[in-house]
């Protein structure tokens, strides 16, 4: 246990919050982003290629008094599948677990259909996760299956 | 189904079709009943489909309702660059129930959601025609007397053909299926669409000549192939003969079996199969306004 708290250090502790850690260090904006930390009043702090024994380089995402829902904080799965998450109230470590693949996700990533409604009107698009090993996405409005290698985020 | 739009084959159970197909028999029988009387019904083809709007327009006439509408957007309000949403919603103010054609697939998903009177897709793009796919599983139930334990081929492009996809997903709902896909290499049926077939334990059969397979046959439904869906040219020029029915190669098929398209044909069907009694594209065509009559009713709530 002394390994991370020292690790935590390099960006420094908080009293209450979510730790977002082991998001690799290319996804961290992204992270930020769906999670629209960009527009949080809350104080919010992130490292990039920061050393970890497992994986090489790696982000790491603090923010301040602020909790999320399963359902909000799943969404990074898609982006970051081997993140933790910390979550601290006064210094205390009180919740840890890793983020999981949602059944369903809407709003920030598009559908690869260039045919697709969403592509053409102002629609938010809406998919049933339908693989969560190869991730497979079945877009709600043309039923065409986005695939891993195919995402692009909104 | 009182109140619901019908956008995908997707969002019904095997039940639900059959309680259509069930009502579209009773318009068979009696196919003008005043019962859509002050109703008015909303035609919206943002594409045109001229055979497709007239089987609804038909339809809704023969049961005393009025239509509106518009037949192609270039004459409408979307070339000045309105909103899907907002022509929808608009139109929604002066009609019970939209149905809607447009090239954009996933449209009538969408305007399902905005409109605040039900929604029937008549064809998004190259994804759903739910309503062609209830007049196909009607004609095969009509000239069979049933739906299960049939062997039924489809011939042509299996790669993109909607149409087929539809047919093919709705009919795994039925017992013993055997299905005989019949398509040049390039153009085979999708593996998402044989996987619905697989998961049923049903079996399916893929063949390049179409002659072979005729003999087996219940129900042979043709479908078009087109030259743009070939990446060489020449091949298109090699195969193309080779998925056009004529007279002759129906001897020695079954008494029972019927000939479906969803026409327009253009050259895949001989003008000289049209007589033998065999042929029964004609015939499917008119059970679409029987079909469409029953699914006006159900979502009216007046049947
Ligand atoms: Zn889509």
């Amino acid at each position: 246990m002394e390994e991370p708290l020292r690790k935590e250090l390099i960006v420094s502790a908080i009293e209450n919050g979510t730790v977002i850690d082991h998001i690799p260090s290319t996804a961290v904006m992204r992270v930020m982003k769906i999670l629209e930390l960009e527009k949080s009043k809350n104080q919010v702090l992130f490292g990039m290629n920061l050393e970890s024994r497992k994986f090489g380089k790696k982000g790491i995402i603090k923010v301040r008094d602020t909790f999320f829902e399963p359902i909000e904080i799943n969404k990074i799965a898609l982006v970051a599948p081997s993140a933790s998450l910390t979550v601290i109230r006064d210094f205390k470590v009180v919740e840890k677990k890793m983020v999981e693949i949602p059944d369903f996700v809407a709003g920030f990533i598009k559908c690869f259909n260039p045919k697709c409604v969403t592509n053409h009107e102002n629609v938010p698009t809406k998919f049933n996760v339908i693989d969560k090993i190869e991730i497979r996405l079945f877009c709600h409005y043309c039923e065409k299956i986005t695939k891993k290698e195919h995402i692009q985020f909104i | 189904m009182k109140n619901r739009s019908l956008v995908s084959i997707n969002d019904f159970s095997k039940e639900e079709y059959l309680k259509i197909l069930d009502l579209a028999s009773e318009f068979e029988k009696q196919p003008v009943q005043n019962i859509l009387e002050g109703n008015v019904v909303a035609t919206l083809f943002f594409e045109p489909s001229t055979r497709t709007r007239l089987s609804f327009e038909s339809a809704v006439n023969r049961l005393g309702g009025r239509v509106i509408g518009f037949t192609d957007a270039s004459s409408s309000s979307t070339s000045k660059g309105e909103s899907l949403k907002d022509t929808i919603k608009t139109v929604a103010n002066y009609s019970d129930l939209i149905v809607m054609r447009h090239p954009i697939e996933g449209s009538a998903k969408w305007a399902s959601e905005v409109s605040s009177v039900p929604i029937i897709n008549a064809g998004d793009g190259a994804n759903q025609h739910p309503t062609q796919c209830l007049l196909d599983l009607y004609t095969i139930r009509q000239t069979q007397g049933r739906l299960d334990n049939l062997h039924i081929a489809f011939v042509g492009d299996l790669k993109y053909g909607r149409t087929v996809h539809s047919n093919v997903i709705a009919l795994t709902q039925f017992d013993n299926i055997t299905f005989h896909l019949v398509s040049p290499d390039e153009l085979k049926l999708p593996s998402a669409v044989k996987m619905h077939i697989k998961k049923k334990n049903l079996n399916y059969y893929q063949y390049t000549d179409l002659k072979e397979v005729i003999p087996h046959l219940d129900v042979l439904y043709m479908t078009r192939i087109q030259r743009e869906r070939f990446s060489d040219p020449i091949e298109y020029e090699r195969v193309k003969n080779s998925y056009v029915l004529n007279n002759d190669m129906l001897d020695g098929s079954k008494d029972n079996l019927k000939i479906l398209h969803p026409l327009p044909r253009v050259n895949e069907i001989n003008e000289d199969v049209d007589s033998n009694p065999k042929a029964y594209y004609f015939e499917q065509a008119l059970n679409g306004v029987f079909v469409r009559q029953a699914i006006l009713a159900s979502i009216l709530g007046k049947k």
